[in-house]
C-alpha cells in the first residue's frame, strides 16, 4: 500500500455516512497500552525503542488482521509523508515529532490504525463514520484482544491498564465523538456549551486535537476519566451526550432559518462563490467557508454540491494532502494557487460528472 | 512569583507579624521557607506565639512530607516522584506502586476512583509487582554466583524461570518455598 493510495481514498472518518452524519462527523476509540518488560517511553533507551517496535511487528505477523494492515516505519518517512498521516488522523503530531524507532500500523480502509512508541507503547484507534460508538467498541475490543494474545500488557488488578499518564490509567479508553457545530458557533452559544460539558467531565477539543483551534466549526468530545467505569460505562456517558449536542445544533439552525432564511441562503451560497472563484485560498480560509457550505446542503439550501464532497475537501486542501494529490513540494503561496484550483474543480464540477 | 532569595518558584506566602515596623509579607520557596521558619521558632519572643509556632510547625511538617515524597526513587526505572511532577510522565510501570503514596490524592483528583472496573487481559503475568520480583531474583542470583554459591543460584534460577514462565503460584506461596530452604540447609549426602 503507497501513502499516494491513500491520498485519493476517502477516510473511514469523513466518508460522512452512518447515523445522524449531518452532524456527527465520525466516532472515534483509542486505547492506551504498554508492553510489560519494558520500561515507559521517557526512559527508553533507543534499542528498548527498536526492541518494543520489533516486539509488536513479530506479533502483528502471527496475526489474521496483518493480512490487510500495512506497517510502516514512521521513522524513515520524510516530513511531508508525516504530515500527511496527521492530516488523515492516522498518526498525532507527538509521533511524528519524536524521535528514534517509531512505527504505526494502518488499515488499508483506514478503520483502525495502532501507533507504535508515542506517549504510550501501544496506541490503538478505531474511527467510524456517523455516530456508532459501540460498534467501534466492539471492533476494538476484538483488535486488543488480538494483540493481548501475542503480547504482554503492562496490567495490575488495583489500576488497570497501566500507562505513562495517570491520566490515562484503568481502561486506557478514551471514547470521542466529532462533532460539526456551525450553527452553535454561529448563534454564540458554543461557549455555553462547552462549560455545560467540562461540568460533566466531558471534554472538548477542536478538529486536530488538543491546543488546537476549532477549525471549520469541528468539535471532538470525550470522555475525561479512564478509571473507576468499564469500558462500556464510559461508551455510554459520551454516546448519551450527543444527541443533546445534535439537538441543540438542530435547534440552533432552525432558529437561523426562522429568524432570516433570506439571510442564511444568501450567506451560505456566498461561501460556496469565494470557494469557486478564489484564485488564491488559506487553508483557515477553506475550513471557514467549507463549514458554511456544508451546513448549506445540509438544510437544503445549496443543491448542487454533495455531503461526501465537502468532507473531502476538508482533509484534501490541508497542506500535505494538496502536495502529495499534485505530486511535488509547494511554497505557501504555489499551495494558496493549488487549493483554489482544486476547490474549483471539485465544487464547480456539474452532478453528472460527479457521477460518472 | 520567584523566591525572594533564589530563582524557585515561590509557593509559600508568609506573612510576619511580629517584626518591629509592622506585618510584612514573604514570598519564599519551599527550602527557603524551611530554613526561615525553623530560624524563627528559635528567635521569636516567647509570649507571641503559641498558635503562630503551632501553625508553622504544621507547614513546615507538610514541606516536609512534600519533600519526602517528592524523594522517593522507583528501584526499578530509577526516577524520583519529584521528576515525575516535573515531566508529567512516569518512567515505568513500577512507578505506580513505588509512588503509590504521591500518585493517590493525583488518582482521585483526576479519576475520583482507585479501583478499575474495566477490562481483565487474559494474560496477566504482565504486574509490575512481578517485574520487581524478577529484579529481585535476578540480583540475589547474581549476589549468590558472586559469593559462589552455586547451589542458592540455581534455586533462584529456577525460581526465576517459574516466573518468567508465569507459573505464579511459585513465588507467592512462600511458605513452599520456605519449606525447601528449610530443607537445603541441610549438608547435602555426598
Amino acid at each position: 500500500m503507497k501513502l499516494e493510495e491513500l491520498a485519493n481514498q476517502s477516510s473511514e472518518w469523513m466518508r460522512g455516512q452512518g447515523p445522524e452524519s449531518d452532524i456527527v462527523m465520525s466516532s472515534r476509540i483509542r486505547l492506551a497500552r504498554n508492553l510489560s518488560e519494558f520500561p515507559f517511553i521517557r526512559k527508553c533507551t533507543p534499542k528498548d525503542r527498536i526492541d518494543i517496535a520489533a516486539s509488536v511487528h513479530r506479533a502483528l505477523d502471527s496475526l489474521p488482521l496483518s493480512a490487510d494492515s500495512e506497517y510502516v516505519d514512521v521513522a524513515k518517512l520524510g516530513d511531508l509523508d508525516r504530515q500527511f498521516l496527521m492530516e488523515r488522523q492516522l498518526i498525532s503530531h507527538e509521533l511524528s515529532e519524536s524521535q528514534g524507532a517509531r512505527a504505526v500500523i494502518l488499515d488499508p480502509n483506514e478503520r483502525f490504525s495502532i501507533m507504535v512508541n508515542e506517549e504510550d507503547h501501544l496506541r490503538l484507534q478505531v474511527m467510524q463514520s456517523g455516530l456508532d460508538l459501540e460498534a467501534a467498541w466492539q471492533r476494538m475490543d476484538q483488535l486488543d484482544n488480538q494483540l493481548e494474545s501475542k503480547l504482554t500488557y503492562s496490567f495490575n488488578k488495583r489500576l488497570g491498564y497501566l500507562t505513562a499518564c495517570p491520566t490515562n490509567v484503568g481502561t486506557g479508553l478514551r471514547v470521542s465523538v466529532m462533532l460539526h457545530l456551525p450553527a452553535l458557533v454561529a448563534t454564540k452559544q458554543i461557549e455555553k456549551v462547552f462549560r455545560a460539558l467540562n461540568k460533566i467531565n466531558v471534554a472538548v477539543r477542536g478538529l486536530f486535537g488538543e491546543g488546537s483551534q476549532f477549525m471549520g466549526d469541528f468539535y471532538q468530545i470525550s470522555n475525561q476519566t479512564t478509571l473507576g467505569k468499564n469500558e462500556l460505562a464510559l461508551v455510554a456517558k459520551v454516546r448519551e451526550v450527543v444527541p443533546r449536542l445534535i439537538n441543540y445544533e438542530r435547534k440552533a439552525r432552525e432558529f437561523l432559518v426562522s429568524e432570516n432564511r433570506q439571510d442564511l441562503h444568501d450567506n451560505v451560497s456566498r461561501a460556496l462563490g469565494i470557494l469557486c472563484t478564489a484564485k488564491k485560498i488559506s487553508s483557515e480560509e477553506t475550513m471557514h467557508y467549507l463549514s458554511k457550505v456544508r451546513m448549506g446542503v445540509n438544510l437544503g439550501l445549496i443543491a448542487d454540491v454533495k455531503i461526501p464532497t465537502v468532507n473531502k475537501l476538508f482533509i484534501h486542501t490541508q497542506p500535505a494532502h494538496l502536495q502529495k494529490l499534485c505530486g511535488h513540494k509547494l511554497s505557501v503561496t504555489d499551495r494558496n494557487i493549488e487549493r483554489a484550483n482544486y476547490l474549483q474543480l471539485h465544487l464547480t464540477k456539474r452532478p453528472e460528472s460527479e457521477i460518472n | 512569583m520567584k523566591c525572594q532569595h533564589c530563582e524557585k518558584p515561590a509557593t509559600f506566602h508568609i506573612t510576619e507579624l511580629t517584626e518591629p515596623n509592622g506585618p510584612s509579607v514573604l514570598h519564599l520557596c519551599e527550602e527557603h521557607a524551611r530554613t526561615f521558619l525553623s530560624n524563627e521558632g528559635t528567635a521569636t519572643p516567647a509570649s507571641a506565639l503559641s498558635s503562630m509556632l503551632a501553625k508553622q510547625l504544621k507547614i513546615e511538617k507538610e514541606a516536609e512530607e512534600i519533600a519526602t515524597v517528592d524523594k522517593k526513587t522507583c528501584p526499578i526505572c530509577g526516577i524520583t516522584f519529584a521528576d515525575f511532577r516535573k515531566g508529567g510522565r512516569l518512567g515505568c510501570a513500577y512507578d505506580y506502586v513505588a509512588f503509590e503514596e504521591g500518585l493517590e490524592p493525583l488518582l482521585v483528583n483526576i479519576h475520583g476512583a482507585l479501583q478499575h472496573m474495566g477490562k481483565v487481559p487474559t494474560n496477566q503475568t504482565g504486574s509490575p509487582e512481578r517485574q520487581h520480583r524478577l529484579m529481585q531474583l535476578k540480583v540475589e542470583m547474581k549476589e549468590a554466583i558472586e559469593k559462589e554459591d552455586y547451589e542458592t543460584a540455581s534455586r533462584l534460577r529456577d525460581k526465576i524461570s517459574a516466573v518468567e514462565s508465569g507459573d505464579e503460584s511459585s513465588w507467592s506461596e512462600e511458605t513452599v518455598e520456605d519449606l525447601d530452604d528449610d530443607f537445603q540447609s541441610d549438608p547435602p549426602i555426598a
